[in-house]
């Protein structure tokens, strides 16, 4: 092991990756708002502006559509922008360019796209409905694109060049309870973790619970309090949510016969749904029960800690979900 | 200062105008009512004076984003009209294998990306392009042409704005040709004209008769002077008159029959040919030789794509993804 490996959070593996990939390659560079001077609302892109100088490092007018429209320009004459929404709730108003222009301009006449359009999302620090939403699946049922979602420090960095790399659009969600709170070990140098593959962070043998995101962190914890219990939960990390990785999922689900689908989006349209599908489909003679999920309810996430706490899964949730399944 | 088209311009401007015209008036009277054409129809008859005085004076670096109206600026940047044809009769030979339909064609080597249906789309993508070029410093210039109804639309405005605020080399121009599918210009907009919005962001903002190719010309060649000597962007209203229905299967009842009796007068093409005539720089019998000779490139064109086969029902699946072995490098496959 590197023996200088030092500390990083989350937000710092992210910053670094963003750094050596624009050091190793000219054509990357960013665009978003307040990312400059300011160096972005969570500072992700703190000191890029001194190190890039402003052609690398674009501050924009608040023109979610523009910023998006425009590193599609230039990611047509050859760049790779990586465009920042200060909160991915703002994805919204860029959307049309991500799901009609970025995703669609490869299949329909053959360039290239690589964007990267990054940001903060979830919850769990009372941001309110505009702040802390989980809107992965808007781009996880659009062809064409490319998205992830990373859950710890060593993956954010390693995520963020792979996807910076890609040819496609790739929507990067970052999870912005985790940027200062989780940290690790995370090499100083260049290593990318490749893109729609899967990690198993515990191994079990009775459950599955295939999650990603903070949620990996939370299952963990349940994992942990269920050992005491007698069940073993297997931990999978999806890190990559569209294409995801179908053989990691079924290989766990045929482990485990059981399965959890956890998540921090709400249920209905949720990855859940889609991941519970091909399970039925593809690992059914091996399952001893039924699928369950444990997500957020159908509601917008709300700010008041009480109901924001209501609204999310946690450790109890994912608990209770794991007895009444384990009793199969 | 602008300079007046030499004699050569002005033939290959009226060589443009002409097989636009033709090559249009094949796809929407001839092959859609056939049934050779399947999907939406939409032409530019009339208004071709904007795509044909902007694009031939662009040069090799440039970049252009034409609207659905704007034929002529894919034969200029280097289309054939033989792969044209082919993607609007949905052959595997054509620019986007089948997979996209009318002028949906792009081509980077040309320097033409396509608009999508959601138009106003490309003016964001028109910025990113003139990011890139204004970092090369190399003069080049990013055209990118939608309707007056498209300027309802917040991509115009946040594109518009951002180009000035960024001193972008993009120049926007304005194809008002007065209906946006149905809807005349006083239910889309509340000021006379469309130019004035330039000044409230920052640009030269400017009208010009768009059925006139020469105006046009040199309009937008002061606005591509300025873009390319680094002052930044600027806005062209060209006012043009639809002469057909929204597509194909509309028959524009709603129009008033005296808006285009009026406009008929001002055709860019009829226009154009007086120019040359009074100034003796083509004769009858050379514009009536030039019409066979057009009527002919069309011919080939259609014989082509109507020969051309259909793509690969499986290869729907293909492309999706760029990668390492990307599908677009292989041959494309028929049925």
């Amino acid at each position: 092991m590197n023996k200088s490996m030092p500390q990083l959070t989350y937000l710092e593996a992210i910053r670094q990756g963003i750094w050596e990939e624009m050091e190793r390659d000219t054509s990357v560079f960013l665009l978003g708002e307040d990312i400059g001077s300011y160096g972005g609302a969570f500072k992700v892109t703190s000191g890029m502006l001194e190190k890039f100088g402003e052609d690398r490092v674009i501050d924009t007018p608040i023109s979610e559509s523009a910023i998006v429209g425009a590193a599609v320009g230039a990611a047509l004459m050859g760049m790779r922008p990586v465009a920042e929404m200060q909160f991915m709730d703002f994805v919204s108003c860029g959307l049309d360019q991500i799901v009609n222009m970025a995703a669609k301009i490869h299949y329909r006449w053959g360039a290239a796209v690589p964007i990267v359009v990054r940001g903060p999302s979830g919850a769990g620090v009372h941001g309110g409905p505009f702040h802390s939403q989980s809107n992965e699946m808007w781009f996880v049922h659009v062809p064409g694109l490319k998205v992830v979602a990373p859950a710890t420090a060593y993956d954010a960095k390693g995520l963020i060049k792979a996807s910076i790399r890609d040819n496609n659009p790739v929507i990067f969600y970052e999870h912005k309870y985790l940027y200062r709170r989780t940290r690790e070990e995370v090499p100083d140098e260049d290593f990318i973790v490749p893109l729609g593959k899967a990690a198993v962070r515990r191994k079990g043998t009775d459950i599955a619970v295939i999650t990603y995101g903070a949620m990996v962190w939370t299952a963990l914890e349940a994992a942990e309090l269920l050992a005491g219990e007698g069940i073993s939960l297997e931990v999978v990390d999806l890190r990559t949510l569209l294409p995801y990785d179908e053989q990691c999922i079924l290989a766990s689900a045929r482990k485990c016969s059981k399965v959890i689908l956890l998540h921090e989006d709400t249920r209905v349209g949720g990855l859940g749904g889609e991941l519970a599908a091909v399970i039925a489909e593809k690992a059914f003679e091996d399952l001893d029960g039924p699928i369950v999920r444990v997500t957020a309810p159908d509601t917008p996430v709300p700010f008041s800690p009480p109901l924001e706490e209501y609204f999310l899964p946690n450790v109890q949730k994912i608990a209770d979900a794991a007895r009444q399944l384990a009793a199969y | 200062m602008t300079s007046a088209p030499d004699t050569q311009t002005l033939e290959r401007m009226l060589y443009y105008l002409k097989l636009t015209r033709e090559a249009e008036t094949r796809i929407e009277q001839v092959l859609y009512r056939q049934g050779k054409i399947v999907g939406g129809v939409y032409v530019g008859r009339g208004q071709e004076a904007i795509g044909v005085g902007s694009a031939i004076q662009l040069l090799d670096g440039d970049v252009v984003l034409p609207s659905h109206r704007d034929f002529s600026s894919f034969l200029i940047r280097g289309f054939s009209l033989r792969e044209i044809f082919c993607n609007w009769m949905a052959r595997s030979n054509g620019p986007t294998r089948g997979r996209d339909n009318t002028l949906h064609i792009g081509n980077l080597k040309l320097g033409v990306i396509p608009i999508i249906s959601h138009l106003g789309d490309t003016c964001p993508v028109a910025c990113g392009v003139g990011v890139v070029l204004k970092q090369r410093k190399n003069g080049n210039v990013a055209l990118v042409h939608f309707g007056e109804g498209t300027t309802s639309r917040g991509d115009v405005h946040e594109a518009m704005n951002m180009a000035a605020v960024m001193k972008l080399p993009v120049v926007f121009i304005c194809n008002n040709n007065a209906y946006a599918y149905s809807t005349p210009t006083d239910k889309q907009y509340a000021v006379k004209d469309l130019a004035v919005r330039g000044a409230a962001y920052g640009m030269p903002g400017v009208k010009v008769d768009g059925n006139d190719v020469m105006a046009v010309h040199s309009t937008v060649e002061k606005a591509i002077r300025r873009a390319r000597s680094g002052s930044g962007p600027g806005f062209i209203e060209c006012k043009t008159f639809r002469m057909t229905g929204h597509s194909a299967h509309d028959a524009a009842e709603y129009v008033p029959e005296k808006l285009f009796a009026q406009w008929k007068k001002k055709d860019p093409i009829a226009r154009l040919e007086k120019v040359l005539l009074a100034g003796k720089i083509l004769d009858r019998k050379q514009i009536d030789h030039l019409d066979g000779e057009i009527r002919k490139q069309v011919d080939d064109a259609v014989a082509y794509a109507e020969a051309s086969p259909f793509p690969k029902g499986a290869d729907a699946r293909e492309g999706v993804y760029c990668d390492d072995e990307c599908w677009w490098r292989s041959a494309p496959r028929s049925e």
